[in-house]
């Protein structure tokens, strides 16, 4: 009788519509069933595509753009809610379950006050008046630690910062004091530094209000630290429901077992610093509006080492990307390749300049053009650089695919037939048909599930054995940077605040950002967050 | 403040513009071909008649000087003479445009509500057929040429039904009755060609505010459908909407040539058409500097509200 919520073999279902074949019904979450009792939290994990946020929305009984709930019982407090009509369920919706979305930034009305959108629920459905309501939110903007709560909710959204709005959004979904929240990954779009409070905040406003939570994540270190309950989905089946003690320390499935190890990479520094392929030399970058964004950024990568470039977003981390590809000149400062000063714009460099230093993005889908195979778009740089043609271009092409590990037989596919490890597969593809000495990485793993990411990481491992490739490889993530990085440059609000072999920048003594950075790290053990939260406490009294 | 500057810089922008547009139109009638003498003279155009003419009217200056002569004029209120009848062109256009407004301003006064409550209504029921229907009988309008739509309601209501009386002219002396009744048709005729393009706009703009996630956060609150069309995707379809309202108020002034051509309605567009046939380019010139003036401020106040509707650029960092 205690449960709050009972899902009961859930089956969601949408219409596909591939190009040039009839619609398809396609079955999203194939019966999954899990209770959750009052105050307690329940994780749902697993890879995009698992239905980890189509379920978390069935527990609003809603179901995003064309997904339909098919089959199965969502009971709240023993009442089906799938049963209800649209008045009935307008009634739970904002009242009884609350949603937050991982984007806060795109969930708020631009038009409107944080503090009227906070409100509106809790005064739409007259649980409280618009005085109480302010009241509250005033309250909860003060229990989730937002900068001065008394006037935060008259500000509009552009106006906060992104770790600020996920806490109003958090602190909407509270406001009207429901029994049960839904978390959709409420930390995945923040940098570390700042999903650490984020999280922190969550743990404490559910503990204090005593609200049960439905955690989707993909991050397992993540939901180890609020869950008492996890359950890992794929491909919309369950895999395995347990306690998150059992489930992090003791898991009885292979696939929960590859994501409970998938952070264990770890290469093997190179001892030897050879000659350096790319070296930044005080370097200063600007855009137009004479914003200053680096400041004095000297690095280098030697040959066939990898160079991880780390920190969190503005830190200008893609801008020294842009500086070395010459689409953004320095204002000062300059580009070495071997023992040639590169002109500063890619526009004034020869195409050999060219050819030695490709990209490779973190969107892979935007970085291709929608409308050409993969023979094309492989083929573009061999017939640019090399001038090949016909069966010989064709020859390399999969020759290349076979490098990728994903062979000849996807040659005339179309990116949109390809999963997201594939595409990136081929934009490294193209970055090697140049046949370029150094590639630089813009966070090329952060969009994929943990599993393909590992799998990316050790196919450019693999690459920089077999021909000497050095990377400068950008991330925010310290568990990718420990996985691949021969040297690491951490940067914070434009300038390198240490640079080194990786072995030196990550031991002690730390500066204070590299500290706060790499205590900001999920760890996958229970407790951790606390811990860092009793630490910081300590510290902060002991000054 | 940023917001000033904005407005600023639209409104300094808008200047410049008419002052271009004004060469451009000067230009463009220098470079039209006939000669006012010659057609004014016909058969008894000796060259030392037209000649005659060509100097009374200024024309032997060149035309620098009279463009600024022209300019000069303008600024002051005063478009010159006409050609044709040596009666003061701006008393002309005093009164046409009064007349063109007056049509103009009944047209927008149907269309603009109509259309975006219809844009509205096809979002509501977006792909069933109430939505089907107004896309339909909108495309249908818009295909259709407007003096087109024109001859067929003068046959069927006027002519056939003889519900209202053709053509459409007014005259001093008319009540306001009188008037709205002679109107009826040219604006129907404008309604229609209108209606269509803000109405789709309006639903393109809700549609597409629509799907973006803080609508979907409105609907796991609980709102009803009504409220959040009302005040959560109305609010940020807004500059969109303007815009195509802005650009369809600016037709309905400045596209009525054919519409008041077609009804023998005394307004601005006739006054040019008129003034066309026997080259008198004062009338053109002034009319076409008008026509664009109106696009040119319709445009500038869209931009403006626009902006004003943007509440990152109301309530700056």
């Amino acid at each position: 009788m205690a449960d709050l919520l009972e899902v009961r073999d859930l089956k969601i279902g949408a219409t596909a519509y591939p190009p040039g074949e009839p619609p398809q019904d396609i079955t999203i979450v194939h019966g999954v069933s899990f209770t959750l009792r009052k105050g307690r939290v329940l994780g749902l994990i697993g890879e995009s595509g698992a239905g980890k946020s189509t379920i978390g929305l069935a527990a609003l009984a809603y179901g995003r753009g064309g997904v339909r709930i098919t089959g199965g019982e969502v009971r709240l407090d023993g009442e089906n809610i799938l049963a209800l009509g649209g008045p009935g369920i307008r009634g739970i919706r904002g009242s009884r379950v609350c949603y937050v979305a991982q984007s806060a930034a795109a969930a708020f009305n631009p038009a409107h006050r944080l503090g009227d959108q906070v409100v509106e629920a809790a005064v739409r459905h007259g649980s409280l008046t618009r005085q109480a309501a302010w009241e509250r939110s005033r309250y909860l903007f003060g229990v989730l630690g937002l900068p001065d709560p008394d006037s935060f909710g008259r500000r509009y959204p552009h106006q906060v910062s992104g770790g600020q709005l996920q806490r109003a959004m958090t602190a909407m979904a509270l406001c009207p004091g429901p029994e049960l929240i839904v978390f959709d990954e409420p930390t995945t779009a923040l940098d570390v530094t700042t999903q650490i409070d984020v999280l922190a905040a969550i743990k404490r406003a559910i503990d204090e209000t005593h609200t049960a939570a439905l955690y989707i994540t993909h991050d397992l270190a993540v939901v180890a630290q609020v869950s008492d309950d996890i359950m890992v989905l794929r491909h919309g089946h369950m895999v395995e429901y347990g306690p998150v003690q059992q489930i992090i320390e003791a898991p009885q499935e292979d696939y929960t077992r590859e994501l409970v190890s998938v952070r264990q990479i770890q290469k093997q520094e190179a001892g030897q610093q050879s000659d350096a392929r790319i070296r930044i030399d005080g370097v200063d970058a600007a855009y137009s509006n004479h914003f200053k964004v680096l400041h004095d950024v000297s690095v280098h990568v030697p040959r066939g080492q990898t160079l991880a470039v780390v920190g969190e977003s503005g830190s200008g981390k893609s801008t020294l990307a842009r500086v070395i590809t010459g689409l953004l000149p320095p204002s000062k400062g300059a580009v070495t390749f071997k023992d040639e000063t590169l002109p500063p714009k890619f526009a004034d460099r020869s195409k050999e300049q060219l050819r030695q230093i490709q990209m490779l993005y973190q969107m892979a889908d935007t970085a291709m053009n929608p409308r050409q195979t993969v023979r094309d778009i492989v083929g573009r740089p061999l017939t640019f650089y090399f001038g090949l043609r016909g069966q010989e271009k064709t020859r390399r092409v999969a020759e290349l695919l076979e490098q990728i590990e994903m062979g000849k037989g996807f040659i005339d596919r179309y990116p949109a037939e390809l999963s997201g490890g594939q595409k990136q597969r081929v934009c490294i593809a193209r970055a090697l048909a140049a046949e370029p000495e150094v590639i630089l990485c813009d966070e090329p793993t952060s969009a994929l599930d943990p599993l393909v990411a590992a799998g990316i990481l050790k196919l450019l491992m693999r690459l920089q054995a077999e021909t000497q490739l050095s990377y400068l490889f950008i991330t925010h993530d310290i568990a990718t940077v420990r996985a691949i990085a021969d040297s690491i440059a951490v940067m914070y609000q434009g300038r390198v605040v240490r640079f080194g072999p990786k072995s030196q920048v990550l031991s002690p003594p730390f500066d204070d950002y590299t500290d706060l950075l790499l205590k900001s790290v999920p760890e996958m053990r229970i407790g951790w967050l606390e811990e860092v939260l009793a630490t910081r406490r300590m510290v902060s009294a002991g000054h | 403040m940023p917001l000033a500057a904005l407005l600023i810089q639209r409104l300094a922008l808008s200047v410049l513009l008419m002052l271009a547009v004004s060469v451009v139109i000067f230009l463009g009638i220098e470079a039209l071909p006939g000669d006012f003498a010659q057609t004014y003279l016909g058969q008894s155009a000796t060259p030392q008649a037209v000649a005659n003419i060509r100097q009374e009217l200024g024309l032997d200056q060149p035309a620098v000087t009279r463009y600024f002569g022209w300019l000069g004029g303008v600024v002051q209120g005063d478009f010159g003479n006409s050609w044709a009848s040596g009666s003061s062109v701006s008393r002309q256009i005093g009164l046409r445009l009064g007349n063109t407004l007056f049509l103009a301003f009944w047209a927008a006064l149907v269309s603009v509500p109509l259309a975006i409550s219809l844009g509205m209504l096809a979002v509501h029921y977006r792909g069933r057929w109430p939505d089907r229907l107004i896309n339909v009988v909108s495309l249908g309008a818009i295909s259709l040429p407007e003096f087109f739509v024109g001859y067929i309601l003068i046959l069927f209501v006027a002519v056939q039904g003889n519900w209202v009386t053709f053509p459409s002219t007014v005259y001093d002396g008319m009540s306001f009755g009188q008037r709205l009744e002679a109107i009826v048709l040219p604006c129907a005729t404008l309604v229609l060609v209108v209606l269509a393009h803000m109405m789709r706009m309006t639903r393109a703009a809700i549609l597409n505010v629509m799907s973006s996630p803080y609508v979907e956060t409105a609907e796991l609150k609980g709102l009803d459908t009504l409220r959040i069309i009302a005040r959560h995707a109305a609010p940020n379809a807004v500059a969109p909407i303007i815009t195509v309202v802005a650009l369809n108020l600016a037709y309905l002034v400045v596209g009525v040539v054919v519409v008041e051509v077609v009804f023998v309605y005394p307004g601005m567009g006739q006054y040019m058409v008129d003034a066309v046939t026997v080259r008198d380019l004062p009338v053109v010139q002034a009319c076409g500097l008008i026509f664009a003036a109106v696009y040119i401020l319709l445009n500038m106040s869209a931009d403006i509200l626009a902006i004003l509707a943007n509440p990152r650029l109301r309530h700056p960092r």
